[in-house]
């Protein structure tokens, strides 16, 4: 049996997710025996690949950019899972849409800064008016939450997701766990 | 509280049969016999004003749902405290309050001992379908030993009903209509200039972080709202 | 005051009467007065000197026709004007004993010849203010009838009898619920007269309290008698200030003829009434919160039970009754129960006031028997679409009513038939629409007023509607999706099931009933980005996206 292709996106969140989920320790080691490792901020492939069976995708969609990506993820991937609670409710991301992006801008490239101040505008992509959940853009399979979820979260939920055995989220996690 | 009598009313609640004297609600009769109901405005000790709404329950012979926090039990009531009309209603409530304001668990000083979380948790909430309302609140840090944050409150009226019935001062109360109600200190006064009394019974009785001690941080933050009925006998026994 | 004093007043306000010739009613509703009908009563009583002519000139409560007005109508010809301005007064002046003015005449026999006038007997024949205007029309002699004639209970018995069912929008049995407060135990209990109209495009209310406040009066010290009450409340919102100033003249007056205060009618009977000012919230008029509001304190609704009529004002037993239903009683009382039953169908007895508004051509207040169909209402009595445009469909019950189509109208008008076809009577809004209009933005409009007018005490009440209006905009600008769509329905359930009072029990009526007659146009702006009414700005929705 080939082995299942699963990947994982970093959009606008801490990386914190990533990290609980190198958590899983030793346990890595088991999942690589039925998964291949093709898109992740942990592994070099530059492109998202044509076909993916569990894509694990961490932070909220807060640019033109991760509305492009977050898109294409799902046109490419046969299970979409929302990793954490920035991709599932906008988290701390979403702490600036009462403020509005520009006076964030300002703030952080005008007001505070001595030398040179300037709004970043080549290469960085636009920022949306309001940071959203991704399930407010695409069809999520599966809401994994947790401000990071657990290493265990991880493990089991996605030995389930392998297997195809029953899940029940809400028994390993909560939002902000 | 009810006015409870010495005559037994037998009833059923959730296929079991249980007993209760009358002029007590379904609410005190499940929890008297480990039925659990989600409430989040009901708190033992303090009036009943059946707001949230998820409490609701399905009486036998009724299209109606009834609040079981106001609700008396009658004899030969059956009671379904659990249903998937229920479960759902009630998801679709937990939805509502998340996306009124800016629920953020992972950096809220309540996390790990909000009823709200807990509730969503309970209730298998996984995400919010309805579109995050955003709203820009305040903050009101100026009393010395107290914030409210707004973006937590959840418009329970525990901490209203708290200050009028227990503390007798009555500094709480609710501003507004709709969605632009606030929690507000006499005639919206800063916290800090109100003629609150300081005595905390507010922010140990608020489900979720809207109303904190300053002094503590993070998971040093569980509430004690359980000294209520306790307070209310001693009172009564006086 | 006896019966036989109530007989000498009414005699000799009607010889004063008879010394003229003719009368000359001048409307003095708020409709008609915002177009300066006091000037035209005023030009018509100088012209009427200056041409020695012998008539009375008479202001009178509102004549119904209100997209006619200012209206005067002369009696004993009943000649009708419409459109009257001062500069009118002289050729009417000079049409008495002769022929009337042929280009003010108002002929609109279809508009009045299809209604039953209970409710609005009096409106616009008598002075409002005139309590021997209102003895000479019959008025306080059931209340006197009553006092003298009939025990409590008989009372009771008789409103249970005639099939009376509450005017304010529930259709509770009037007498059950009299009956219920009567058997209450309490040495207080209280009478309320709910005025709190607050539906968008509905003024019934507004209307009888402006045209014949004693009825009002009346019906409620009847409803003491029967019930053991001793005091009464009249809600009417600040809003009505016409209605308030009207009001309270006529308490002055009928307190200073012994008609209410102590010993009404030379009996035991002490009734007296205070009139409270409601702020314009709309949720006052649900009647827990309205109580709430008298006692002084936040107008918002608690669960019931208790009802009122067990614990309501101030934990007392009370009766709270509409502007409408209060309206009913003394023609009741006075002609019995078995005539009204006669009028109107099956399980709705009696007539309803209208308020017909909107794309209509006769807008204004009308009375017709229940049972009667809409499509008469809209087409004959309303007169139709005006401007060759086509009927798209109607609203009756205001925020909390739902929009019928075209292929509804021929349903016979009861508190039954209106809720089977996902509508309801409410307090008797009636705005009808043409294809001008866009069934969704109607449906975010209301949305948009409970939104605003929710209290916020219960949660699915208070974010349901804002997140329904949200959800609603997203379609009007062309942003919504068909997830958005199944959102709605969702969030209407669950708002709709677990509310805690009317206002939002009711609220998703009007997205649920044109989501059921109109879903195509829901579609269309979801899927095609169309508008067919062209209300909605499709252009819009990249701004909101972005």
């Amino acid at each position: 049996m080939s082995k299942l292709k699963l990947a994982t996106v970093w959009l606008d969140g801490c990386s914190g997710c990533h990290m609980s989920f190198l958590d899983m320790d030793e346990r890595l080691l088991e999942l690589a025996e039925v998964a291949d490792l093709v898109y992740s901020p942990l592994v070099d492939a530059k492109e998202f690949p044509e076909e993916v069976d569990i894509a694990l995708v961490e932070g909220a969609v807060a640019s033109v950019d991760d509305e492009k990506k977050i898109k294409k993820i799902r046109d490419h991937s046969k299970t979409l899972v929302a990793m954490g609670d920035c991709a599932i409710t906008g988290n701390v991301p979403s702490m600036r849409n009462s403020i509005g992006p520009e006076a964030i801008l300002d703030r952080a490239y005008i007001e505070n800064v001595s030398a040179q101040p300037q709004i970043p505008c080549i290469v960085v992509p636009k920022l949306l008016k309001v940071v959203r959940p991704i399930h407010q853009f695409v069809k999520v399979d599966v809401f994994l939450p947790g401000c990071p979820p657990s290493a265990d979260t991880f493990y089991t939920a996605i030995k389930a997701l392998v297997n195809g055995g029953p899940l029940d989220i809400s028994a390993l996690t909560r939002f902000g766990a | 509280m009810s006015e409870v009598g010495t005559e037994v009313k037998i009833l059923v609640i959730d296929e079991q049969e249980v007993s209760a004297h009358a002029g007590q609600t379904i609410l005190e009769v499940a929890r008297e016999n480990d039925i659990h109901i989600p409430t989040l405005c009901y708190l033992e000790g303090l009036s009943n004003v059946g707001a949230c709404r998820l409490c609701l329950v399905e009486i036998k012979g009724s299209s109606k749902l009834t609040p079981a926090c106001v609700t008396t039990v009658q004899e030969g009531m059956e009671v379904s405290t659990n249903s998937e009309r229920l479960t759902r209603h009630r998801r679709t409530i937990l939805e509502l309050l998340f996306a009124e304001r800016n629920h953020i668990c992972s950096v809220c000083v309540a996390n790990g001992h909000c009823e709200l979380q807990s509730l969503g948790q309970e209730l298998g909430l996984t995400h919010v379908r309805l579109p995050y309302r955003n709203p820009d609140l305040p903050v009101d840090a100026s009393h010395e030993r107290f914030t409210a944050d707004h973006n937590r409150c959840i418009l329970c009226t525990r901490c209203v009903r708290v200050c009028a019935e227990i503390e007798g001062a009555h500094v709480w109360d609710v501003m507004g209509r709709g969605v632009n109600c606030t929690i507000i200190t006499d005639l919206h006064e800063e916290w800090g200039k109100s003629t609150c009394t300081r005595c905390g019974k507010c922010v140990q009785v608020c489900p979720t972080g809207a109303l904190f001690d300053k002094s503590k941080i993070g998971s040093e933050h569980p509430k004690y709202p359980d000294f209520l009925p306790f307070l209310n006998m001693m009172r009564e026994a006086q | 005051m006896t019966i036989e004093e109530l007989d000498q007043i009414a005699a000799s306000a009607r010889s004063e009467r008879e010394k003229f010739e003719h009368e000359i009613n001048v409307c003095h509703g708020t409709g008609c007065l915002s177009q300066h009908s006091d000037r035209v009563k005023e030009s018509i009583a100088q012209a009427l000197q200056a041409l020695g002519k012998n008539a009375y000139v008479r202001r009178t409560g509102c004549m119904g026709l209100c997209a006619a007005g200012p209206l005067v109508l002369v009696d004993p010809e009943g000649s009708l004007y419409q459109h009257v301005n001062p500069s009118h007064a002289e050729k009417i002046a000079a049409s008495l004993d002769d022929k009337p003015v042929e280009e003010l005449q108002c002929n609109l026999r279809e508009h009045f010849d299809q209604q039953v006038h209970i409710v609005l007997e009096n409106s616009g024949r008598i002075d409002p203010e005139r309590v021997e205007d209102y003895i000479a029309s019959d008025g306080y002699r059931a209340l006197l009838m009553a006092l003298n004639d009939m025990t409590p209970q008989g009372v009771v018995r008789q409103i249970t009898e005639s099939g009376l069912r509450g005017r304010g929008g529930g259709g509770y049995p009037t007498g059950l619920k009299w009956g219920t407060v009567a058997k209450a135990k309490g040495d207080v209990k209280y009478v309320i007269c709910n005025g709190d109209e607050g539906d968008p495009g509905a003024f019934m209310d507004r209307s009888v309290l402006e045209s014949d406040p004693h009825r009002v009066l009346e019906g409620m010290a009847i409803a003491a008698y029967a019930v053991g009450a001793s005091k009464g409340y009249i809600y009417v919102r600040a809003e009505y200030p016409l209605a308030v100033s009207r009001l309270t003249s006529c308490l002055r007056d009928a307190r200073r003829h012994g008609l209410l205060g102590n010993n009404i009618g030379n009996t035991h009977f002490n009734f007296d009434v205070e009139i409270r000012l409601g702020a314009g919230a709309f949720v006052c008029g649900e009647e827990t919160a309205l109580i709430a509001s008298i006692e002084g304190r936040r107008g918002t609704p608690r669960p019931r039970p208790p009802y009122p009529a067990s614990s309501g004002l101030w934990g007392k037993p009370t009766l709270i009754n509409n502007v409408e239903t209060f309206a009913n009683i003394a023609p009741i009382i006075r002609k019995g129960s078995r005539w009204f039953a006669g009028i109107g169908s099956a399980r709705s007895k009696g007539t309803k006031v209208f308020a017909l508004t909107g794309k209509i051509t006769n807008t204004g207040l009308v009375e017709v028997p229940m049972g009667i169909k809409l499509r008469e209402i809209i087409e004959v009595i309303g007169g139709g679409v005006p401007g060759g445009h086509k009927f798209k469909a109607v609203q009756t019950g205001g925020p909390s009513g739902g929009c019928l189509p075209e292929s509804m109208l021929d349903i016979g008008v009861s508190y039954d038939a209106l809720q089977s076809v996902g509508s309801i009577m409410g307090s008797g809004g009636m705005i009808v629409m043409d294809d001008t209009s866009c069934m969704v933005n109607v449906a975010r409009f209301f949305m948009e007023f409970c939104m605003t007018e929710s209290c916020g005490k219960c949660v699915p009440c208070r974010a349901g509607t804002a997140q329904m209006h949200t959800l609603l905009t997203r379609i009007c600008t062309g942003a919504g999706t068909m997830d958005d769509l199944a959102l709605i329905e969702d969030l209407c359930s669950t708002v709709k099931e677990t509310s805690l009072c009317g206002l939002g029990q009711t609220a998703p009526n009007p997205v649920l009933s044109t989501l059921k007659y109109f879903r195509n146009e829901y579609i269309e702006h979801i899927v095609e980005k169309r508008c067919r009414a062209g209300v909605c700005n499709m252009e819009a929705a990249a701004e909101v996206l972005a």
